[in-house]
């Protein structure tokens, strides 16, 4: 009885907590375009129905556990089948699905419909980074976990956005219709903003595709939903949607910043601004595997610091960075990076932590050799 | 072909004789050669079922090792390398070193009890299919110390993930799982040929108790998926060493393939853990309620109907990689379809129960909670069929509610139920009523609070197999880390009824529950070393 009682006042409690797990920051986010709308209220039906069925459910099994208590004299009748019941049972949950899966074939058919878009943005996923190519605009850049180590080590304060936060988000325009290409460089990434209500899978070897149209300015923040190695957890996206003419400009200042970062590539550099600019790619896109001290993590990951083979081969050092290190996680950074970029960090590289190379690399001669391979 | 192998054992052809062990006269070996040499279905149940509960504390400690690390947010204990070698490990040792060989453990003991024969029909090689999974997991766990480390691509392994980009290790890894699948196919074939050939004369199918129905059904599904399993992880060892791209993009071979490859033996694999779990329950509601299972045929059909689909449903795991709108309009609807089958197990459960006359021991309570807890899991699984929603569900923490819910307050939960159920019968005392029950509510209050607040942070939009997550997370976490920890401490109260059951306690009668009806309560308790070999006289009262 006591036993029974405690199952009445928990299923009791978990129908309190119903209403509770639909304040907000407990359920789907609503999203801002029509498909995260469809979505979420797909989402809802589908858990009101589930609702319904566990009422009733429940309902007749803790009522029979109750009513039917050996402990209260209760004899067991002798029925075990009854054709009828078992047919209606069989064939209800049957009509609702149909009803369910009507609803939901609609909102697919429209998730998959990518034609017909104003803007398209080439995403790959590289470990464990993001990179946006705003095709026909040629504009491109990587987008880089912007929460400091020392937050995620505790060292200091975490911040609003922790693990959320990238040094250059995605900017789109709203109200066009965007299609993104996702693809990877190296493992399966998946490319997920929750309030887009776009999940899509970035696969080597593999253009996939899908679209959004945000409908309010804002910023709009995700991660990486598909394991991807050590860092997966680091790989935020964010989204920033802006007005049409905002972005126009921004477009404009992205091309500009282009052009003006080209015409480094001809002029001689200082090893000191070499050395600057190196060590801000390197905490971008080197660290994460060859860690910030340059100690690596053997064996899948090489140390730099001391590393003899990297000091005495300049060529091969600055080969490895362009083209990567086949079958092993070390990608090519022939796309990622531009010529100054590529200088910059092999320059630090050769001449951090101890790495007392002396030598530096200008970027003219990167480009040179970028240009030979193309 | 049944009718011309009759199961007519004398103790002089029995199969206990032949494997040298009986009343024949040879001296019995003692200690480990005892063990390592027997041949006798129980002797070997036992040991899959310690195996597995070994396995179960070993695949715990790791998941625990998880849950403190996400207790906050940041990385306070362990790094992102070997935060993914701990989830990996947890997925793989409770899949296939807990759940899959508790429930062949169970069969072991029980199938040839409830229909009546002797032994399983093929002893040594019953022998030899329990001997090849300590080989399996001990090679499995070793990869831990090699350079390196072990697995870290989730329990999934999807390439190239596991391939171009994995450690070391990975050879090892493959090789662990080939032998825990033979193993598993070995144990599969076993319990068909008991079940075809060795039922007790007059006990057609359709008088065979739920739990041999689903094990027979879930043995087809192991013979057919297992070596799927087996294909994929060979193409993983020929990309890895011998130069192959079967799933390697830059050779012209196919990352998605491989989860087309793993799926197509993964979701027969998720029912493999589940089905076993329907028929112990299907035994344990009748007995407590003390009224006859409520559409015994349609259960069986509707196990069967599930085992069929689940050939059919293997892409709802691959909603968002890309597929063609046909195939996750085909994929959406038949896995929609599965909830059919189900529902009619969930009501036939719940018309055993009305109208009848219930008590609470232990195993129904563990039985009870099954259906509830489970269906909660299989509401969130009709959620993530629909194919639009589940690309905001997919890979988040709603998944891992959705499969803990079946796993773990499911076909652990059944486990449980089964082993209470059973321990009478195989030590002869009743588990300690007070102890049992503290492990029940702990149990049910310890895996709620892990796994129900994980519905909610997959919706807010936390990832999975993540070691540090943003802060609107961290509440959510907490509760989930607390409750883990309970639940892991419990689970030693069940080491200590087991141990005190073992060594004592009320005797119990060879009818161990005043409402159970199957064979093995007609053999004393606890059940003789060697049982039925003259065959029982069986009357079935099932009339269909």
């Amino acid at each position: 009885m006591r036993t029974l009682l405690v199952w009445m006042a928990g299923g009791l409690a978990s129908a309190a907590l119903t209403p509770i797990a639909l304040a907000n920051g407990w359920n789907m986010p609503v999203g801002v375009t029509a498909v995260s709308r469809d979505i979420y209220s797909l989402h809802m039906i589908i858990f009101w129905i589930c609702v319904v069925i566990g009422v009733i459910v429940f309902g007749a099994m803790f009522y029979s556990l109750f009513r039917y208590r050996h402990s209260r004299g209760a004899k067991a009748a002798t029925f075990h089948e009854h054709t009828s019941v078992e047919v209606i049972w069989t064939a209800i949950p049957l009509l609702i699905l149909v009803g369910m899966a009507v609803p939901a074939t609609a909102t697919l058919k429209n998730m998959y419909d990518t034609s017909e878009a104003d803007l398209d943005i080439m995403v790959t996923g590289q470990q464990w980074r993001w990179r946006y190519e705003y095709l026909g605009e040629e504009v491109a850049f990587t987008s880089n976990l912007g929460t400091p180590r020392e937050q995620i080590s505790g060292a200091d304060e975490k911040g609003e956005h922790y693990l959320l936060e990238v040094d250059e988000p995605l900017v789109l325009p709203v109200g066009q219709k965007v299609r993104l290409l996702l693809t990877s460089d190296d493992v399966i990434h998946s490319w997920w903003v929750p309030d887009l209500a776009v999940k899509q899978d970035a696969i080597p070897g593999f253009v996939n595709e899908n679209w959004v149209r945000i409908e309010e300015p804002g910023i709009y923040r995700g991660q990486c939903a598909e394991l991807c190695g050590k860092d997966h957890a680091f790989m935020p996206v964010v989204v920033e949607a802006v007005e049409q003419e905002r972005f126009d400009e921004w477009l404009v200042e992205r091309k500009e910043a282009a052009a003006q970062e080209a015409q480094g590539v001809d002029r001689e550099w200082g090893m000191d601004e070499l050395m600057e600019r190196g060590e801000q790619v390197y905490g971008s896109v080197c660290a994460s595997c060859h860690q910030p001290d340059g100690t690596g993590n053997p064996p899948a990951f090489p140390a730099l610091a001391g590393n003899q083979a990297l000091l005495d081969e300049p060529e091969r050092h600055i080969s490895t960075v362009i083209d990567g290190v086949s079958g092993s996680a070390m990608p090519a950074f022939r796309n990622t990076l531009n010529a100054v970029e590529i200088a910059a960090v092999v320059t630090y590289e050769r001449n951090a932590w101890g790495n007392e190379s002396g030598d530096s690399v200008q970027p003219s001669e990167i480009a040179e050799l970028l240009e030979q391979d193309e | 072909m049944a009718s011309t192998l009759p199961p007519k054992p004398t103790p002089e052809h029995s199969t206990a004789t032949a494997g040298g062990m009986a009343e024949a006269g040879h001296a019995r070996p003692r200690g480990l050669m005892r063990w390592l040499l027997t041949t006798n279905h129980k002797e070997i149940g036992s040991l899959y079922l310690i195996f597995s509960l070994t396995m179960f504390f070993i695949g715990g400690i790791f998941a625990l090792v998880v849950r403190a690390e996400l207790f906050q947010p940041g990385l306070q204990l362990v790094q992102p390398e070997f935060f993914n070698q701990m989830t990996t490990m947890h997925g793989l040792i409770m899949v296939f070193g807990a759940i899959m060989p508790a429930f062949v453990g169970l069969a072991n003991w029980m199938v040839p009890l409830q229909i009546g024969a002797p032994d399983m029909a093929l002893p040594r090689l019953n022998n030899f299919s329990f001997w090849l999974l300590p080989v399996a997991f001990t090679l499995l766990l070793s990869t831990l110390l090699m350079p390196g480390g072990g697995p870290n691509f989730g329990w999934t392994f999807y390439a190239p993930l596991s391939t171009t980009y994995a450690p070391p290790s990975t050879t090892f890894f493959i090789l662990s799982l080939h032998i825990a699948g033979i193993s598993s196919i070995l144990g599969a074939i076993n319990i068909i040929a008991t079940i075809l050939n060795l039922r007790a004369p007059g006990m057609r199918m359709m008088d065979m108790p739920l739990f041999v129905w689903t094990w027979l059904i879930t043995a087809f599904l192991l013979i057919a998926v297992m070596p799927v399993l087996a294909g994929v992880i060979t193409m993983m060892l020929m990309d890895i060493n011998f130069g192959t791209s079967f799933f390697n993009a830059a050779g012209g071979g196919d990352p998605v393939l491989f989860q087309h490859l793993f799926w197509f033996f993964g979701h027969p694999e998720v029912y493999i853990m589940i089905l076993p779990a329907f028929g112990i329950v299907s035994a344990i509601i009748p007995t407590f309620s003390r009224k006859r299972l409520f559409g015994y045929a349609s259960m069986v059909y509707a196990t069967a109907a599930i085992a069929i689909l689940s050939f059919l449903v293997w892409a709802h795991h691959m909603f968002v990689v890309g597929l063609p709108l046909v195939a996750e309009l085909f994929f959406m609807y038949t896995t929609m379809l599965i909830a059919v089958p189900t529902g009619v197990k969930v009501f036939n459960w719940v018309a055993t129960m009305f109208r009848g006359s219930i008590s609470f021991e232990p195993p129904m309570l563990f039985a009870l909670a099954f259906v509830v807890q489970f269906t909660v899991g299989g509401f969130s699984g009709l959620m993530l069929a629909i194919s639009p929603a589940d690309f905001q569900y997919h890979d988040t923490y709603f998944v891992v509610a959705h499969f803990h819910y079946v796993l773990v307050p499911g076909a652990l939960f059944a486990i449980l139920a089964g082993a209470y159920y059973w321990l009478p019968k195989w030590t002869g005392h009743y588990p300690h009523l007070r102890l049992s029950q503290w492990h029940f509510w702990l149990s049910v209050i310890g895996v709620n609070l892990t796994f129900f607040p994980m519905h909610f942070s997959g919706l807010a939009g936390m990832p999975r197999r993540i070691p540090d997550y943003a802060l609107q997370f961290a509440d959510f976490n907490v509760a989930s880390s607390l409750g883990a920890f309970l639940f892991g401490a419990s689970q030693l109260l069940f080491v200590l009824v087991i141990i005190k059951c073992v060594r004592g306690g009320e005797k119990a009668p060879a009818k161990a529950w005043e409402g159970a009806e199957d064979l093995e309560w007609s053999v004393p308790s606890p059940a003789p070393l060697h049982t039925f070999e003259t065959p029982p006289d069986f009357h079935p009262h099932r009339q269909h």
